[in-house]
């Protein structure tokens, strides 16, 4: 049904497997079911009169990720992501990439949660072999499915085109080679569309190297300091008011400053 | 099994803008009504929370608060010799889910439209000949004139607390306002926002070619506020937070900051939330509504008897249930004929990107509505004649945000990806601007809505099918603007720029819009509308439909003002005339 209550929608944006560091969760479970109330009509409905739905401290944080393991990639399959998104924001002489940042323990946490599944998609059938470009996403592939399968075939691409080793063993050239073919789409792996997987990478390393850090990538807000994003600082009227002049704060996540200590 | 509640005197789906608007001012003329949204309640406190609603990847990529495509979605296509396949994930329009609808985490762009928008046909005819109507269009004059409609812009632009600078109050030209709008009555409630370096070049640039420039009617408050309601707002704080998001400052005009307050000290209002309206009931003959059926967060089934419904879901989904409810007659794109479905338009969007040296714009320090904008080009405000296009766009420069999962640009012919690419998003980022035209897209027989033959949703009811792409006539319109916005980057001092010229075929991936109207459309006439002209069913005068579903055809605007002052009109009339004898207000 699609009729989930908001706190299981909640509930099912975090991994559901970390222990959440605020205790938001169950105390919202037991809202939504106080919120279920029987009307005088005998109906079964959420019901809202006479006073707005609304209590003191009520609201719907994430639950921030928690570095450390993997939940959906195997050792390999991590390894790899690895390596492939340290090609698309290296680490250079403008600051951390990818790879530094937690990109790879974001993109795993996220396979996790409802993006992994399309969950929250219209995933019914039949689905059309032959789409119009115009007409955007039509495979039945979940990214979960096409992290899997994509990463299995281009192991096996790779095991069979450089002599027997993994992506992770290729020359810097060789990687960005092999990447810059997949982003066209003229690499053929096996069974397996090779830019369906370029794109899937490519848009979550840059996803993760830019969301909050309270999702596992972006740490020390390296993405948005590499291009001066001052994150979450809320008020910019002083911005506003003094126009063309460099923002020189740095930037703010929805957990504050490292600087600031773990809260 | 069907259980029936007991009747209410008005049953209203959806409670967003329109709804709450209703019910509000439906319960004040001692009525009882219920408001039946398929989402969750959502609330600026509990929803908007200052410590989670910043989140970009939450809200504006994964779509926290949207309408999930496996609640409902569209079947779409560019033409009807195609196979619609549904639009499994949202991109060029992102359609609400919950109380507040799309008016939650709307940027508050808040426009009238020109006199001439509401007698088009009239207007392009007598200037220059049937010759400049495009093939294949079904443009209609709309069955209300701009001045009739005043009082209620007014009226709704007061409850907002609109922030802007009037251009014309009782026919006299005021300075720094838009001087080709239409005659006001008062200046807005609040002073125009603040605006950025940028507009500051834009303004100036536009005013020495001769242009009219002007700060853009907002929705994000330039200053504290309390509206007839006695809802108190805050002054924004151009956190670049406004739209895919709902305002936790309580600055963005929204149902919870502007109506729900008030709305829920209603004793005689009540709210069924999580609850799927499946269809307008109708009685034997089918010419009058008995009420809705709606499922419930259980899955159950219920009738709710009403004796008068109001349709106030979005425009696309009201003329959905309008089609899976049997009213009016469906839209047949082979023979022309039928109504429901018909007249579906969009708009169009086209510019230039300007890339500067040495400046700072800061495009983080940002707001949905903040921009500059000109009128020279929309509507008739120009000779159309040497063009050969009808229809016209409002030019702006804003920034609505610098949220750099997004918003990231590099010049055309940038590597996506490596160092190259790093360099690049690292450089252009304080120094790029963009000058836009929002456009009007007319309607045409080819363009339309009706039901799918093959998708269903999750309760077994039909998918609608959406049949759309830009006709000739909007290409060129777009694309000449598109060459008027990089006329001004560069009069900016642009150090280089990039014309973006409009995306054809239409696209569902790259978001474009959600100003997507039609399909119950009000006119003069039932053979080519749905509505009369108080947005009341010709053919079943129980039922009134809210909306952007109700345009004719689009105009060069953000289409919320409008759909504001159409409530705020139809709600008059259903107060001053349907409450004393139901019945149809316009005899056919």
């Amino acid at each position: 049904m699609h009729t989930d209550d908001r706190s299981a929608m909640r509930a099912k944006f975090a991994p559901p497997t970390e222990t959440p560091r605020h205790s938001g969760m169950s105390r919202r479970s037991l809202l939504a079911t106080a919120a279920l109330l029987i009307t005088t009509t005998g109906a079964t409905a959420k019901v809202v009169t006479k006073v707005l739905p609304w209590r003191p401290n009520e609201a719907y944080p994430v639950t921030p990720v928690v570095p450390g393991g993997w939940l959906f990639f195997t050792a390999d399959e991590a390894a790899v992501v690895d390596a492939i998104i340290d090609r698309l924001i290296p680490a250079d002489e403008l600051g951390p990439g990818a790879k530094d940042s937690g990109v790879t323990t974001f993109i795993d946490r996220q396979l996790t949660g409802p993006y992994g599944g399309h969950d929250w998609l219209y995933m019914k059938g039949p689905f059309a072999t032959n789409p119009l470009p115009t007409q955007g996403l039509q495979s039945p592939l979940t990214p979960r499915q096409q992290y899997r399968q994509g990463l299995a075939a281009l192991a096996a691409y790779c095991k069979a085109n450089f002599g027997g080793r993994s992506f992770v063993d290729l020359s810097g050239e060789d990687k960005d080679k092999l990447l810059a073919g997949m982003e066209k789409g003229d690499i053929k792996f096996e069974g397996f569309s090779s830019r369906m997987l370029f794109n899937a990478v490519h848009t979550n390393t840059m996803e993760g190297f830019f969301a909050d850090p309270i999702y596992g990538g972006n740490k020390d807000m390296a993405g948005w300091k590499l291009i001066g994003f001052p994150g979450v600082r809320y008020d910019f009227r002083d911005v506003i008011d003094n126009p063309n002049k460099p923002y020189t704060l740095p930037p703010v996540s929805l957990q504050g400053q490292p600087a600031w200590g773990v809260r | 099994m069907v259980r029936r509640l007991p009747r209410k005197d008005v049953a209203i789906v959806g409670l967003g803008w329109t709804g709450s608007i209703m019910a509000l001012e439906l319960c004040r003329s001692g009525l009882d009504v219920v408001a039946i949204e398929r989402g969750p309640w959502r609330d600026t406190a509990t929803d908007f929370n200052i410590g989670t609603a910043p989140d970009e990847l939450r809200y504006a990529v994964r779509h926290d608060i949207f309408l999930r495509t496996r609640q409902e979605t569209l079947t779409m296509r560019n033409n009807s010799s195609q196979t619609a396949l549904p639009i499994r994930r949202w991109g060029s329009f992102l359609p609400g889910n919950g109380v507040g609808g799309a008016g939650s985490h709307w940027n508050g762009q808040t426009w009238r439209f020109l006199p001439d928008d509401f007698r088009l046909r009239s207007k392009m005819i007598e200037r220059y000949g049937e010759g400049i109507m495009p093939e294949g269009n079904q443009i209609q004059d709309w069955p209300m004139s701009y001045d009739e409609l005043e009082p209620f812009y007014d009226k709704f632009e007061y409850v907002l607390g609109i922030s802007g600078k009037a251009g014309n109050i009782k026919g006299q030209t005021q300075a720094g306002g838009n001087p080709f709008e239409g005659s006001r009555e008062r200046d807005y409630p609040t002073p125009p926002m603040k605006q950025g370096y940028s507009q500051e070049l834009f303004m100036k640039a536009a005013a020495g070619m001769g242009l009219h420039p002007f700060p853009r009617p907002s929705a994000n408050l330039s200053s504290a506020y309390t509206n007839p309601y006695g809802c108190s707002m805050a002054p924004c704080t151009y956190c670049g937070f406004c739209e895919r998001f709902g305002c936790s400052n309580y600055s963005k005009s929204s149902p919870q900051t502007c109506v729900l307050p008030a709305l829920v000290r209603e004793p005689n209002f009540e709210a069924r939330t999580e609850c799927e309206v499946t269809k307008v009931t109708l009685s034997g003959d089918g010419k009058m509504a008995t009420g809705v059926v709606y499922v419930d967060a259980n899955g159950e089934e219920w009738e709710q008897p009403a004796d008068l419904v109001l349709l106030c879901a979005y425009g696309l989904f009201n003329v959905r249930l309008m089609l899976l409810s049997g009213i009016g007659k469906p839209y047949d794109a082979g023979t022309g004929e039928g109504v429901v479905g018909r007249n579906y338009a969009y708009q169009t969007g086209s510019g230039a990107t300007a890339f500067f040296d040495n400046v700072n714009f800061n495009p983080f320090a940002a707001a949905g509505s903040l921009g500059a904008a000109l009128d020279d080009y929309n509507s008739d405000n120009f000779d159309h004649g040497p063009h050969g296009f009808v229809g016209g766009a409002s030019i702006t420069n804003a920034y609505t945000n610098g949220r750099p999962i997004m918003y990231r640009p590099t010049p055309r012919g940038t590597p996506t990806w490596g160092s190259a690419w790093k360099k690049a998003v690292r450089e252009t980022y304080q120094r790029v601007t963009n000058v836009g035209a929002q456009g009007s897209v007319m309607s045409y027989r080819a363009n339309y809505l009706d039901l799918d033959p093959t998708y269903k949703d999750e309760l077994g009811r039909p998918l609608m099918r959406m049949t759309f792409d830009y006709q000739p006539n909007e290409i060129k319109m777009a694309n000449w603007m598109a060459e008027r916005c990089e006329a001004i980057a560069k009069a900016m001092g642009a150090k280089t720029t990039q014309i973006n010229r409009l995306n054809t075929p239409w696209n569902v991936v790259p978001y474009q819009s959600t100003h997507n109207t039609g399909g119950t459309v009000t006119g003069s006439d039932p053979k080519t509308s749905v509505l009369n002209r108080y947005l009341q069913s010709w053919d079943v005068p129980n039922v009134f439909v809210m909306g952007a579903s109700t345009f004719p055809q689009n105009a060069g605007y953000n289409p919320t003002g409008t759909v504001g002052a159409l409530t705020y009109w139809a709600l008059d009339a259903i107060q001053k005339k349907y409450l004393k004898s139901p019945g149809a207000l316009v005899q056919q």
